[in-house]
This record gives structure tokens, C-alpha cells and sequence, in this order.
């Protein structure tokens, strides 16, 4: 191991990092906020609600992020519409890309994941609050949706980890994150292995601090209490 | 619907099949991997247990994408000094073999869990009745453990077969030519990138379709013994 010339690097692989986790972070939020709705209507009874969601869960879930990531980013330059409208902008810049791709995907998996949790939720539980004479959209925001949040966590800060992971694909489209940077940096000093493991080492550290984070936001949000019956 | 492909269409093919093989291969490394690993886990000897603990943990902290590069680019050094050894100085890893390691390495970690939570769920009184009969270790594990725990592992394992097939599109980037190698291609000669990357898109959808319908079967097979006829 050349660990000066390692030292000597860390302020890049710093700048790459920062990149991944603003890349993760955006992805994850808007990821959540856009979920919601769309796992709820996965959830629902009416098979004709149901069915828009399952087939967009379906397209993002069984297809590779690299491919959709290429169809973004490469694929939408093909028709002139696009390149002639407002969006261009946007959709040129690969940060861009990057972050309404890993959106997109991580999408379908949260609202999987919201599905999951709003079915695993005792029936009687809602029977209940219906009987309390709560209407359906209020059942939904005191009991269902609090209960699924808390059921759904576990599951949901794996999906973090793995969004922190799936952010090393940015680097196909030349964004200089954690990857990008890293095989950057190999093509100045040709240290592949020591250069890698390094990069290695900062997602090890960002992933077991995510994983410390949300074990605290488990403990806030009181998950094991209401485990258990 | 009409999809012009331009004459890609039996390249696309064979990198279907490429990608189906690079997934079989990686499966059958990983699978051993995981097994042990999760043998490592569960044994009695700390030594083990923190090896499989830290083999699962690094590998499954760390990017596919990474594991995949460093595969190919990273043993450059180590294959070209083993081949010294032998007299073959141009020895190194293809990118099909790197691939399969890096994508095995990933899915054998995962694995590991897997197997460890299967091998766990197996009642105690079934390894003590094995004792109780004299039976030796080994063949505890292979005649009274193993058969019970596919049952339990199958749906985890392939949950983990279908993100393994996707990962394999990570393997484009160290130029092997699969599903993704193959579109990129087309790309650069039709200028139609959207087309043939959907076209690929759907070729993962019917892969994926194929193998969630082999899991069902094999699911299916598996339970034989635990389904009430009544």
C-alpha cells in the first residue's frame, strides 16, 4: 500500500463522496415523497389502480438501473422534441440525469416496499379506527400511514444502502463521483488496487454511518414498540 | 409495432446468451460461496465466525461496480506475476472470468444471510436426533440440514438471482459482450440510442419474466412434501 500517495489523494475521493451522498440524498427524499402515493395506489383494491403502479414497478424493478440510466441519459437526445423543448437543459447535464434516473428507480422500489408495509398492517387495526367513525383519508394519515412507516423502515434504510451502492453507476455517465473520481485518479497514478480499496473504505464508512443513522431514527421513531403485538 | 433493429438483432441474441451464461456462472461461484459462508457463520469457532462475518459485510458494503473493476483492472499486476511463475507472462483474467468472480464475490455475500437464516430456521431437535444416531457432522449437514434448508433459502435465493441477473449489465463496462456491450454497439452505428436501449430493457424484463416462472416451479417443487392436499 502507497499510503502517502493515498493521503495525498483522500481531498479528491473527499470530493467524490460528497458527490455520492448529494446524488443518494436527493434520490432517497424525492424517492420517499413520490412513493407515497404510488405505493399507496399499488395497494389499493380496484385492480384498475392497481395496475398503473404495478407496471411501472414492474419496468424499473426488472430492468437494470444501468439500462435506464443509458435510456435517460443517452436514449433521449434521439428525438428532436425533447432537444428542442425547455427540458433540454436539464436533461443534457448528467447530474441530472443521474439523479431523476436513480429517483425514478429507487421509486419503485420504496413503493414496493409501502405496499408491503400497508398490507402487513393488522386488518383490525384499521377496522378499528373505522369504526371510530374516522373517514377513509383520515384513517389513512393517523393510523395507516404511520403504522407502515414504521414497519417499512428496516426495509427502507436497506434501500438507502443499496442507492448508496447503485450511485457508483453515475460514473458510466461521466459523473466524477466516489467511482468516477476513483478510476479518475487511477488514470494519474496507475495504482489500481490501492486506489480502489481506498474508495472501498469511504463507502464502507458512509454506509455503516447511514446504518448508525438509522438505527437513531428507529429508536426516535419507537419502531420495536410496536412490534411485537 | 414494427422494431427496426438494424441487423443487431442476432448480436443482441447472442449477448442474451452471454449474459445468461455470465448469470449461471456467477451463480454457481456465489452459491458455494454463500454456503460456506454462512457455514463459517454459524460454526462454533470464532475464528470462522469472523471470517464469514467479515467476508459478508465488506463485500456487500462495497459497489458491484467497484468489485467488478477491480477484478479486471485490479489483478493485472497479481495475474501477470502468477503467469511469470508459471511461464506464461500474458496470464490474466478475461473479462467473462472477472466478471463471474466479482458478480459470485457479491452474490455469495448475500448468500451468506440467506443461507445462515435458513440454516438457523431448521428446528434444534433435528441436529440432536442426528447425534442421538450417530451420524458424524458431515453427514448431519448433508443428509438432515441441507435437503430442509433449500426449502427455506429458495425464495431469498431468488430474490438474489434476479438482482444478480441485472448486476451482469455491470459487466458492459469491462467490455464483455452481453445484453448491454451489444445495445452500446448498435448505438454507435445506428445513432439510435433510445430504441436499442429499450430494446435491451426488454430483454432484462424477459429474462427476469423467465426466471421469476423457473423459481415459481422450483418453489413449488420444494414445498411438494409441505402442501395440504385436503
Amino acid at each position: 500500500m502507497e499510503w502517502e500517495v493515498i493521503f495525498k489523494w483522500l481531498p479528491k475521493f473527499y470530493q467524490g463522496a460528497l458527490l455520492t451522498l448529494e446524488l443518494v440524498g436527493i434520490a432517497v427524499v424525492l424517492g420517499l415523497i413520490l412513493a407515497v402515493p404510488l405505493g399507496i395506489a399499488r395497494a389499493s383494491k380496484l385492480w384498475y389502480v392497481r395496475s398503473l403502479p404495478y407496471a411501472y414497478i414492474f419496468f424499473f424493478r426488472g430492468t437494470p438501473l444501468l439500462v435506464q440510466l443509458f435510456l435517460v441519459y443517452y436514449g433521449l437526445a434521439q428525438f428532436d422534441a425533447i432537444r428542442d423543448s425547455f427540458m433540454w437543459p436539464y436533461l443534457r447535464n448528467p447530474f441530472w440525469c443521474a439523479t431523476a434516473t436513480m429517483t425514478l428507480h429507487t421509486t419503485a422500489y420504496i413503493a414496493e416496499i409501502l405496499r408491503g408495509a400497508i398490507q402487513a398492517i393488522p386488518p383490525g387495526e384499521i377496522e378499528a379506527a373505522r369504526a371510530l367513525g374516522m373517514s377513509r383519508a383520515k384513517a389513512m394519515f393517523y393510523i395507516i400511514l404511520p403504522r407502515a412507516a414504521r414497519i417499512g423502515l428496516p426495509a427502507y434504510s436497506n434501500e438507502v444502502i443499496l442507492m448508496l451502492k447503485a450511485s457508483s453507476l453515475a460514473s458510466t455517465v461521466t459523473l466524477l463521483e466516489l467511482t468516477g473520481m476513483t478510476r479518475t485518479i487511477i488514470a494519474r497514478n496507475y495504482l489500481t488496487v490501492d486506489m480502489f480499496f481506498t474508495a472501498g473504505v469511504f463507502y464502507l464508512v458512509i454506509s455503516f454511518l447511514l446504518v448508525q443513522a438509522f438505527k437513531q431514527v428507529e429508536r426516535w421513531m419507537r419502531v420495536d414498540a410496536c412490534q411485537g403485538r | 409495432m414494427n422494431i427496426d433493429l438494424y441487423g443487431f438483432g442476432p448480436a443482441l441474441a447472442a449477448g442474451a446468451l452471454m449474459t445468461v451464461k455470465l448469470a449461471l456462472c456467477a451463480l454457481c461461484l456465489g452459491l458455494v460461496l454463500g454456503l460456506l459462508g454462512a457455514l463459517a457463520k454459524t460454526s462454533p469457532y470464532k475464528p470462522l465466525q469472523w471470517l464469514g462475518g467479515a467476508y459478508s459485510t465488506l463485500v456487500r458494503g462495497v459497489p458491484e461496480l467497484l468489485w467488478v473493476l477491480l477484478m479486471y483492472y485490479g489483478t493485472v499486476t497479481l495475474m501477470s506475476a502468477l503467469g511469470e511463475a508459471f511461464g506464461n507472462p500474458e496470464l490474466a483474467l478475461t473479462p467473462f472470468a472477472a466478471g463471474v468472480i466479482a458478480l459470485g464475490l457479491c452474490f455469495g455475500a448475500y448468500a451468506t444471510e440467506v443461507f445462515r437464516g435458513a440454516i438457523l430456521a431448521i428446528p434444534k431437535g433435528h441436529r440432536e436426533a442426528g447425534v442421538a444416531l450417530g451420524m458424524s457432522k458431515v453427514r448431519i449437514f448433508t443428509r438432515l440440514i441441507m435437503p430442509q434448508m433449500w426449502r427455506i433459502a429458495l425464495p431469498g435465493l431468488g430474490n438474489l438471482f434476479m438482482i444478480l441477473m441485472k448486476d451482469t449489465a455491470l459487466v458492459s463496462v469491462i467490455s464483455l459482450e452481453e445484453i448491454m456491450r451489444q445495445a452500446q454497439n448498435a448505438v454507435l452505428f445506428s445513432k439510435l440510442p433510445f430504441t436499442f436501449y429499450l430494446v435491451a430493457a426488454f430483454m432484462y424484463l424477459g429474462l427476469t419474466v423467465l426466471a421469476m416462472t423457473g423459481m415459481h416451479f422450483l418453489e413449488k417443487r420444494a414445498a411438494r412434501g409441505f402442501v395440504r392436499t385436503t
